[in-house]
């Protein structure tokens, strides 16, 4: 057990000086970060508090916000998951309650907090990475949840993954760093950020080219093309048929 | 079952008479049997009657046949107009919208127009047909028994014996290499032990799908969820087939959410866990991993495993938890198998032992 902590420490040392190393690139000095930190600390303190702590230390109803950094914060507020709506399997995305100033403001005021993922470098984020790599790395990382044409699909008790059509390519990077809700971490060890900007690449691609076969019917596989054929292709079967063995007037 | 309002029948034609089954012993009351109606009474259609509805329907049937002489030429059009340029999914789709489009409309065109033409303009009398016998006539069998003594006496197929019996055994065995080709399709060996071992052995390292990277304990940080394959897989002669036996996830708990039973205590790196990605039900890949419940589910039937629990079922078809891959690292940190599965990975077949 004493081992087990002392692991536990190390990777925690080893975590937060490599995120720190991260976060240092953006991490402005002086007076306007100090000035950015406090005004997220405002607005943290107005729309956050009342579920996660005064000092963002979590209460039973949501979690501590200490060491989840900038990156989660942007995604969580940047894609209006939070301030939740209401409690439920999983907070939904909506129109973002904050203007792009304010989201910055209060990412700025959680880093400070704790050292941990860093909001992620544009030329990740370009979507001109290695298509065929990205493809592959989403069928065996990404696609089991949201589906291979990211279309997004079911989990388990009303939780879901969402569909990727229009998610930028900075949140689906934040996502994969920070493990938003139930989604897993796939961190820098795992898929190194090159990985992450081929498998954006793979995004952007799905998102800007057509489906080849015409009518995606959702790209939800066998339900809605089954149904489709059912209630339409039968359905003119039928139709057909009656026709043909129908006398004429 | 008569003709009424004496359409010509041709010659195909020919009344039938039910024959009455025997009724054995039974008595019948004459009063239920009930006659055939036969056809209900001729009744003349609009285009019998009315000269203008015939010309109507004539040229209807026409712009059916020109729609689909439009439509064939549409497809030649649209296979030149809108050709399928690399790299550019969009043009696969037009082209393949308008070409089959325009193949549709040839074709339902023709069908349409013949089946309105048939049904409104062609003569509309209900007829019936029979079937012709199927059995010759007299002349005719007696001429094929003539034909094949003839045949016997010329050839002497049953006079010369020894061709007769080479040539039934030639028959016989020229099948026989085609049961020996397809006899290959089998499996080789004896399939039960592939099914009962995977690439892992003892020292074999956790390496991360697709690039064989190994894996070091310290990079599983938790929350997070690794898809591994044996190192050497990328390597192997059927790397297809030991994937689809060997992929493995990888996830880090707290120690303390673990409930490891006793003979497992060493299965597990400092809660870092690996289970058979195969689910126990019928082998698809489990791999949709919720970090917060720790549930394990199956996308094909929704089976759900407890990843705190050493995978149990806890809803849904499967029957057995997933098989745990014992693990442990190597001198250099990296994550390694402590042995195989100590069970056969996937899907239950006839010669697994429960």
């Amino acid at each position: 057990m004493v081992s087990a902590a002392l692991l536990l420490i190390g990777l925690l040392a080893t975590g937060g000086a490599y995120a720190a190393f991260t976060t240092s690139a953006t991490a402005e000095t002086g007076d306007s970060a100090a000035k950015l930190i406090d005004e997220g600390q405002a607005l943290f303190q107005a729309n956050c508090a009342s579920c996660h702590g005064l000092a963002a230390e979590g209460t039973e109803n949501a979690p501590t916000l200490i060491g989840v950094g900038a990156a989660a914060v942007d995604f969580q507020v940047g894609t209006g998951r939070m301030p939740a709506a209401a409690s439920g399997p999983q907070a939904l995305e909506k129109p973002p309650q904050f203007t792009d100033e304010q989201v910055a403001a209060l990412a700025t005021y959680v880093a400070s907090l704790a050292p941990g993922p860093a909001i992620p470098d544009e030329r990740y984020l370009d979507g001109k990475g290695d298509l065929t790599a990205g493809a592959e790395l989403f069928r065996i990382n990404c696609a089991m949840c949201h589906n291979v044409a990211g279309a997004g699909g079911a989990l388990t008790e009303g939780k879901f993954a969402p569909p990727l059509g229009n998610v930028s390519g900075k949140h689906a990077y934040e996502a994969m760093l920070t493990g938003p809700q139930n989604m897993p971490v796939f961190n820098d060890f795992n898929i190194t950020p090159d990985d992450k900007r081929a498998i954006i690449t793979y995004i952007k691609f799905l998102q800007e080219n057509p489906s080849p076969g015409g009518l995606d019917l959702g790209n939800l596989g066998p339900v809605s093309e089954g149904l489709f054929v059912w209630i339409f292709a039968l359905g003119a079967i039928v139709g057909i048929t009656v026709w043909l063995t129908a006398k004429s007037n | 079952m008569s003709q009424q309002d004496g359409a010509d029948p041709g010659t195909a034609v020919e009344r039938v008479e039910s024959e009455v089954p025997s009724t054995g012993i039974a008595v019948v009351d004459e009063s239920d049997r009930l006659e055939n109606p036969g056809f209900p009474p001729f009744r003349p259609r609009i285009s019998d009657v009315d000269p203008e509805k015939d010309r109507q329907n004539s040229r209807r049937v026409s712009w059916l046949f020109l729609a689909s002489i439009v439509g064939s030429v549409f497809a030649i059009v649209a296979y030149i107009v809108f050709p399928i340029e690399l790299g550019n999914l969009g043009s696969v789709r037009l082209n393949t919208l308008f070409l089959g489009l325009g193949i549709t409309l040839g074709l339902l065109g023709i069908g349409f127009g013949a089946v309105h033409w048939s049904k409104t303009l062609m003569d509309g009398h209900d007829l019936v047909e029979s079937r012709h016998p199927t059995r010759g006539s007299d002349a005719t069998r007696a001429r094929a028994a003539e034909i094949f003594t003839l045949g016997n006496e010329e050839s002497g197929f049953t006079r010369r014996k020894m061709i007769r019996n080479t040539l039934i055994g030639a028959l016989v065995v020229s099948p026989l290499p085609a049961v020996v080709i397809f006899r290959d399709l089998a499996p080789a060996a004896d399939p039960v032990p592939l099914l009962k071992h995977t690439l892992w052995a003892e020292g074999v390292r956790l390496t991360r799908d697709p690039s064989g990277v190994p894996i070091r304990a310290s990079d599983v940080t938790l929350g997070s969820v690794f898809h591994v394959i044996p190192e050497g897989l990328n390597e192997s002669e059927d790397r297809l087939e030991e994937k689809a036996k060997a992929a493995v996830l990888l996830v880090r708990l707290r120690p303390g959410d673990l409930n490891v039973s006793p003979g497992r205590e060493d299965w597990n790196f400092r809660g870092i866990v690996a289970y058979s990605k195969i689910c126990t039900h019928v082998g698809c890949p489990v791999a949709l991993y919720e970090q917060q419940t720790h549930h394990l589910l199956c996308p094909c039937h929704q089976s759900q495993f407890d990843m705190t629990n050493q995978a149990k079922v806890i809803f849904g078809p499967a029957k057995r938890p997933l098989p745990q891959l014992p693990i442990t690292v190597d001198d250099e940190g990296y994550l390694i198998a402590r042995s195989d599965f100590l069970e056969p990975v996937g899907p239950s077949f006839w010669e697994r032992s429960l």
